[in-house]
């Protein structure tokens, strides 16, 4: 596992998450033809390319690593937010209110919560 | 209202993050439990059936929300009544005769694993349906 990556990730999720939630609260839709919009999305493109990353960088590791690691579990935590990542961005551009971002508020908050089970999962010799 | 107003209503504003919610929770429960069921199942065969069960439920609340028409929102309802039953059911089982979950569901100690999302999502559910169905005055 590259750590530097996986931190980097959760900081940007969270980045991309608070900024979710500021639009949010101020009650703007998701817009891409606003900066704030396609500031976001954006942002959230970078996420998407850093998860593609590091699923590769993953499941290289786990091929030549020799210790005992749940594959099943890993290849989900690492498989998991790549693909719930763009869902949540197509289901928040449909909605023409503040909820949108709001859905890409979720989106983003998985990613943390994936990365640290993939750790554990990772460093868990089972 | 028409079948096509409820849909919208149904998967508009807060019920569109609803059934984001709802989604992340099909898919977390679907995969998880399709690695507890696939590489291990005699380990923990109660707590196992309960989550595939609970997956089962999240995945059929989540598509019928989406859906939003009158009777994929019955069966929503009934989804969502489940899924409250279940954990309320197995969060007090679990607690009480822990010995039977040697391994955690979504629902065992009522979510917290989950942040207690589990139990609060129910609600939110029903109440959702609830707002919904009448004709804004």
């Amino acid at each position: 596992m590259i750590d530097g990556l996986a931190t980097t990730l959760t900081f940007v999720a969270l980045g991309a998450a608070l900024w979710g939630v500021v639009l949010v609260v101020v009650g703007r839709p998701l817009l891409i033809d606003r900066w704030h919009g396609l500031g976001l999305l954006g942002v959230v493109a970078l996420l998407e390319l850093g998860l593609l990353a590091q699923a590769v960088v993953g499941v290289v590791e786990l091929i030549g690593t020799d210790r005992e690691v749940d594959t099943f579990s890993f290849l989900g935590y690492l498989v998991g937010p790549v693909l719930i990542l763009p869902l949540a961005a197509f289901w928040s551009l449909a909605e023409r209110t503040r909820w949108g971002p709001g859905v890409l508020v979720i989106g983003c908050l998985t990613v943390p919560v994936l990365i640290v089970r993939l750790r554990q999962v990772w460093e868990a010799h089972v | 209202m028409s079948e096509a107003t409820l849909a919208r209503r149904t998967r508009s504003g807060p019920g569109r993050l609803l059934i984001a919610v709802y989604a992340v929770f099909a898919i977390a429960a679907s995969s998880r439990s399709a690695v507890q069921l696939g590489t291990r199942f005699e380990e923990a065969p109660l707590a196992y059936v309960l989550s595939a069960f609970a997956a089962v439920v999240y995945v059929l609340a989540t598509a019928c929300l989406a859906m939003g028409s009158r009777a994929s929102r019955r069966v929503a309802l009934a989804a969502v009544s489940v899924e409250l039953v279940g954990v309320l059911v197995v969060g007090t089982a679990s607690l009480v005769a822990p010995r039977a979950f040697p391994d955690a569901t979504v629902w065992s100690d009522f979510g917290a694993g989950y942040l207690f999302v589990p139990v609060v999502l129910p609600l939110l559910g029903l109440w959702w349906l609830r707002t919904t169905a009448h004709t804004p005055a």
